[in-house]
């Protein structure tokens, strides 16, 4: 399936929503949406990841560059995460800086 | 930034576009919207880059080093040769390099050679190549799915991304002396179900189990071979029981920059990537819990076996390079496996050196244990030589600069250098004589206690002037009987590997206790469990630095095979109940490796000079002819913190025989630390809660025991 991405801010909060596969070819434009969430300073990054079927290193490495570009004291919440991400996610220790949750409600 | 001009195509090939690439490295680089390919042939004058989508039979793309491009800029058609000196070396620009799979065809000006054959070089243009400096290898990504056997490029080059989040860690760089090294097999440990493990058998499953790594002590795991081997190399049913047996340690390596798919959960995603991330996070998080990661590295052979073995690499690519030949081209056998890398040709040298720095470098690896070792300081024809550049050129190489190196210092050829490998100050041994010394000692030998006084002390005879980091202390290791069968078992029982109980080694120096194998005789039980406890004592309380094998803290078994290279079962996984039902031998070990821990006396890093006083069963006034010792380390002096006084006495007989202590200076206490001929209770303490020992002037110990006291 194709990959899509969006973002929209809600007050401080940066709200990316990713469908599809996200590898090599399909991170720079998420990479994209980080950047230009990060410009607007959230004090939160959500990642809706529901509709994401798979996740490459690439991918991840844009999960890395978020926490990174957006500063330690953001926090990251994936939600939803299916069940191949969630296990991507925790054997590259990824687990311990973003806080996994099953839904998010503010 | 500054914006490279070099970083266009200049050449295209069909879809793809090409420009010169660059020598170094070789492999695989990314540069800015490409992947730059470079590999060595001094003898090939044919390479072609072969591209697959991951897992298909069908190339692609193949793309020549040297052949007919259409130029960019003109549309004109022209002859390029993309190769500097014996390097072919192209970059390819956007390629999805996740999907990628490559290797190279070669040939060169020599007669065709036939499997079976003996020859020079061995090329063969219908074979695709494996780089061998691939940093990811495709093929084997699920361990022990059957491959297809019909696959004619079964070992994939993959393309990996270097970068990594580190989160700042780097090497821990602990004191060789303060180490305590556990050493074990990445399946084994937690592939058994009773681990308990959600990754069970691969890097994330240790990573689950650093807790108990923890709790036991271990400050660093060595482990066996984790570069990508085939485990179906050579694999064959047992002729009797039909059983399937497998290359299952990993002692023979395909590709020496890749980690092993199969050991990696992510290695199922086809992602060389994600292996590579798995292994770093493990090894980033065991450095974040004090503990050092030692990888088992295995070059002096490789999986391509003699002339009858498969073509995979290195032989197809350069064979008079990469392996030691006969004039008439076969394959000189040091290493018992068929081949002898060519360690001392300057090419190899240099992707030794490659391929060690890239470990420390990328993947943070705090040092490495050289199997047959001894084959690294032979020339090319097989000679020992007198200052072999290889050793030379890693112990002082820069990068290396800090790492352990560690050899294991003979090979199957005969040559034997324990105690005279070639150091350069840097190389510490796996101390063979330190092993069979305490087998000795352990079954009760009279008569070696000079020897075993070496050995206690760090070996000064074979390592005098080198320090006590030089000697790596061990009783049992992968190779050889586990503690509990050194103890169980007279005679090995090899008859599962499938060889008529020929393989495996006949000088064990075991002892069975009175019975050979399993029994339920108490009495029988309870002695070769007080055997385990004097060899974890007498590992754990000698200078020099002390190796553990897996599961040896918890009693684990073999049933009495000596030799589990081709067992993919119980005869090597790691029984996790058994901390449960050998809870003694565990808490023994803890408490002793906690007790080392605790006292600098016992990791001096010289020998031990004026600290150290002898003693039998009379104080001070050792009797050196028979199966009693004791010996007194006087830690006071010990800077930059001073230490107490730690008193061990060794009786081997199997008589209950007193001790008379040494006298302490005034306002000094015996407190007993381990004791392993009392009751269970009472037989080891947690370092500080030592009881006081009644009797401060006589110590009296049970046959076949071992006593650790702690004056303070």
């Amino acid at each position: 399936m194709a990959f899509s991405v969006h973002f929209i801010m809600d007050e401080n909060t940066a709200k990316v929503t990713l469908e599809g596969e996200l590898d090599a070819a399909s991170a720079p434009s998420f990479r994209r949406e980080i950047e230009k969430a990060a410009q607007q300073q959230p004090g939160r990054l959500v990642l809706f990841l529901q509709g994401l079927e798979f996740m490459a290193s690439a991918g991840l490495r844009v999960l890395i560059f978020a926490k990174q570009k957006m500063g330690a004291d953001v926090e990251v919440y994936a939600v939803a995460p299916q069940p191949g991400i969630r296990e991507t996610l925790e054997k590259t220790g990824f687990e311990k800086s973003v806080i996994i949750v099953d839904n998010y409600a503010d | 930034m500054v914006t490279r001009i070099d970083v266009y195509p200049t050449h295209r090939f069909g879809n793809y576009w090409l420009r010169m690439g660059h020598p170094f490295p070789f492999g695989t680089t990314f540069l800015a919207g490409g992947i730059n390919f470079s590999v060595f042939s001094k003898a090939a004058n044919y390479c072609v880059l072969v591209l697959y989508e991951r897992g298909s039979q069908v190339p692609l793309v193949e793309i020549p080093f040297r052949g007919l491009f259409e130029k960019v800029d003109s549309g004109e058609v022209v002859w390029g040769e993309f190769r500097i000196g014996n390097v072919f070396c192209m970059t390819v620009f956007d390629l999805p390099y996740e999907q990628i799979e490559y290797g190279f065809r070669m040939d060169g000006h020599y007669p065709r050679v036939s499997r079976g054959q003996p020859g020079i070089h061995r090329f063969n243009p219908e074979q695709v190549l494996l780089d061998p400096y691939a940093k990811g290898i495709g093929g084997r990504d699920i361990w022990g799915i059957p491959p297809n056997w019909e696959d004619a490029f079964p070992h994939r080059g993959r393309i990996v991304r270097d970068d990594f989040d580190w989160e700042g860690d780097r090497p821990l760089e602990i004191p060789l002396e303060d180490l305590v090294i556990y050493e074990m097999h990445v399946r084994s440990f937690t592939q058994d179900p009773t681990s308990g493990c959600k990754y069970p058998g691969t890097f994330a499953g240790i990573r689950e189990k650093i807790p108990y790594l923890k709790e036991l002590g271990v400050n660093c795991v060595e482990l066996m071979p984790i570069f990508e081997f085939d485990e179906f190399e050579n694999s064959r049913q047992h002729p009797q029981t039909g059983e399937l047996l497998m290359n299952y340690w990993g002692y023979s390596t395909v590709g020496f920059f890749a980690p092993k798919a199969g050991y990696a959960f992510t290695g199922q995603f086809g992602d060389g990537t994600q292996v590579a991330d798995e292994l770093k996070t493990l090894i980033k998080d065991l450095h974040s819990n004090g503990i050092e990661v030692i990888l088992d590295v295995v070059f002096n052979h490789t999986a391509e076996g003699n002339e009858h073995g498969p073509t995979i690499s290195y032989r197809g690519i350069d064979n008079q390079t990469y392996y030691m030949l006969t004039p008439e081209g076969y394959y000189f056998n040091f290493s018992g496996c068929g081949n002898t890398l060519n360690c001392n040709n300057p090419v190899v040298r240099n992707m030794v050196l490659d391929c060690l720095r890239y470990w420390a470098a990328e993947y943070h690896i705090d040092g490495f244990r050289f199997d047959l070792a001894a084959i690294l300081s032979r020339d090319p024809w097989g000679f020992p030589l007198p200052n072999p550049p290889l050793l030379e050129t890693l112990a002082f190489d820069p990068i290396l600069g800090k790492c352990k190196l560690i050899a294991e210092a003979w090979d199957a050829g005969g040559l034997y250098q324990v105690g005279n490998f070639a150091a350069y100050g840097r190389w510490a041994e796996w101390n063979g004589k330190y092993r069979d010394t305490m087998r000795k000692f352990l079954k009760g030998e009279p008569g070696i206690l000079g020897e075993v006084a070496q050995r206690l002390q760090g070996s000064p005879d074979l390592y005098g002037g080198r320090g006590t980091g030089a000697s790596i202390n061990f009783i049992t290791c992968h190779d050889g009987f586990t503690l509990m069968d050194l103890v169980s078992y007279n005679h090995k029982h090899n008859q599962a590997n499938g060889e008529d109980n020929r393989d495996g080694s006949d000088d064990n120096y075991s002892w069975n206790c009175g019975w050979e194998g399993e029994t339920d005789d108490l009495e029988i039980k309870a002695l070769r469990s007080r055997q385990i406890k004097n060899a974890l004592a007498i590992l754990l309380v000698s200078q020099g630095v002390p190796m553990l094998l897996m599961g040896d803290e918890m009693g684990r078994t073999q049933q009495g095979n000596n030799n589990t290279y081709c067992h993919d079962n119980h005869l090597n996984w790691l029984d996790w109940t058994l901390i449960q039902k050998n809870a003694d031998i565990y808490r023994f070990a803890r408490c002793c490796i906690a007790f080392r821990r605790a006292h600098p006396a016992l990791r001096l890093p010289y020998h031990p000079h004026q600290e150290i006083s002898w003693h039998g069963t009379q104080a001070w006034n050792a009797d050196w002819n028979g199966r009693v010792i004791a010996f007194m380390v006087d830690g006071r002096q010990v800077s930059p913190i001073p230490d107490n006084i730690i008193y061990v006495a060794l009786n081997m007989y199997w008589e209950t025989l007193p001790f008379e202590l040494p006298r302490l200076p005034p306002n000094y206490q015996w407190f007993v630390f381990a004791n392993t001929g009392a009751e269970i209770c009472e037989e080891v303490w947690d370092p500080g809660q030592e009881p006081v020992l009644s009797d401060q002037a006589t110590f009296l110990l049970r046959g076949r025991s071992v006593a650790i006291l702690v004056g303070r």
